[in-house]
């Protein structure tokens, strides 16, 4: 398959590539390691006009240390978010999880800013992006604004990055606990979560879901049994309470429920 | 409407124009006439389109031929010069029977050739690991396995010219 036609322009800044953005609204997208953008294009799922290229603006590939957070430009590749001594050592339920993403090939190529903006809820990233309450960093023509992990993901496949900005970098609060679990449940090595879970087990514990409704999602229910200290069974019991995950060929609803109390289950345990 | 490129491929240049859908797999079979490198599933699943670039392991189906400017692609075909002799990985394939059908080798060889540029001397299960993103509907993997372990264990391959058989 080959995607339909498009205009390429290769940007060579960020702000070259919001003024690209500006100039071509939504008849644009972005494309940086290309492994979410194009397969959808060779299905016809997703038509762009215009592909604004980002991959060879170096300067929003980065793992910096800030201090009080991690910076992972949104061009960071996964496999460098895997071997970063920096996320291992302040965010390794990041790293780790880095280390999950498809195949050795798609982390060669994929970078966590797109996978975010691709806001899938099958994707293992967001559920970290959620655990960790990371802060992420769009800019636009008007400037740059911050927007917490919880208002990041709008729809399913929609984020708050508006059509003409761009993801440029997530913040992670350092994790001091040692205590943080990665459970991913599919089928076959390489293939998406059925259903998965991040969790950051601290005072102000963070637990992402995968697959577990329309946007990557939090259980907040879980969180609250966790931090007022009931045990991880009665914790666990209360990972899809209030969630709505859907039913398809990989599983049916009830049994996505019952997936996630077993994998939140693991990751208290094991955690 | 075509965009400019320059691209190095298995130490040749090539500067020409490509549609910018053009992906980078077709780019190699059609363009460069390089068809050791094999369209398997076309969705970034099997593997079997893997090549270098830049020394990393990419599926050359889920990359598009613009991005690749101005990098260096290696493909099966740049593993062993005309003349011999193999690389250990392809040597290793030889010796323990790492293909049946063939179809997934191509991306075998270089997903085991990238692995051993950054682990001369894996354990199985990081062979294993490695090759998560490579499928053999043979089901041959034993043997697969086998074969990465042999490149790792004689790093300097056969001294056997090809054609001489052994």
């Amino acid at each position: 398959m080959i995607p339909a036609k498009f205009d390429y322009k290769p940007a060579s800044s960020a702000e070259e590539a919001i003024a690209l953005l500006t100039e071509y609204g939504d008849e644009a997208k972005i494309i940086a390691g290309g492994h979410s953008l194009l397969p959808l294009m060779k299905l016809r799922l997703a038509n762009p006009e215009v592909l604004i290229d980002i991959g060879g603006i170096n300067d929003l590939s980065f793992i910096e240390d800030k201090g009080d957070h991690i910076a992972v430009g949104a061009l960071t590749r996964h496999r460098l978010v895997e071997q970063s001594d920096l996320l291992k050592q302040h965010i390794p339920l990041l790293a780790h999880t880095a280390g999950h993403v498809g195949d050795p090939q798609v982390r060669n190529r994929g970078t966590i800013g797109g996978s975010l903006c691709h806001g899938d809820p099958a994707s293992d990233l967001p559920a970290v992006v959620l655990a960790t309450r990371a802060t992420l960093l769009i800019a636009g023509p008007n400037g740059e604004r911050k927007v917490e992990a919880d208002d990041f993901f709008t729809d399913f496949w929609e984020t708050a990055v508006a059509e003409d900005e761009l993801l440029m970098e997530i913040q992670f609060p350092k994790f001091t606990g040692q205590e943080w679990s990665f459970q991913k449940f599919n089928r076959r090595a390489q293939d998406w979560a059925i259903v998965g879970c991040a969790l950051q087990h601290s005072d102000n514990p963070g637990i992402g879901m995968i697959n577990m409704g329309t946007t990557p999602v939090r259980a907040s229910a879980a969180e609250a049994a966790l931090r007022s200290g009931e045990t991880n069974s009665d914790v666990a019991d209360l990972a899809d309470d209030g969630l709505s995950p859907p039913s398809d060929i990989h599983g049916q609803e009830d049994y996505r429920r019952h997936l996630s109390k077993v994998l939140l289950g693991r990751a208290l345990d094991n955690s | 409407m075509t965009f400019p490129i320059e691209i190095t491929v298995n130490g040749k240049s090539y500067e020409t124009e490509v549609d910018p859908r053009t992906l980078l797999v077709h780019f190699l079979r059609e363009d460069c006439q390089l068809t050791g490198t094999h369209v398997g599933c076309d969705t970034s699943n099997c593997g079997a389109c893997t090549v270098l670039l830049n020394g990393e392991a990419v599926k050359s189906c889920t990359v598009l031929t613009v991005q690749a400017t101005n990098q260096e692609v290696q493909t099966v075909e740049g593993l062993a010069p005309p003349d011999g002799p193999y690389t250990p990985i392809q040597e290793g394939f030889r010796q323990e029977h790492g293909l049946q059908c063939g179809y997934c080798t191509p991306g075998m060889l270089m997903a085991g050739t990238a692995l051993l540029s950054e682990i001369n001397n894996p354990t199985e299960e990081q062979i294993r690991e490695h090759l998560e993103g490579n499928l053999c509907r043979c089901t041959g993997y034993e043997m697969i396995v086998r074969s990465i372990q042999w490149a790792a264990e004689n790093p300097d391959g056969m001294p056997v010219e090809i054609g001489e058989g052994s």
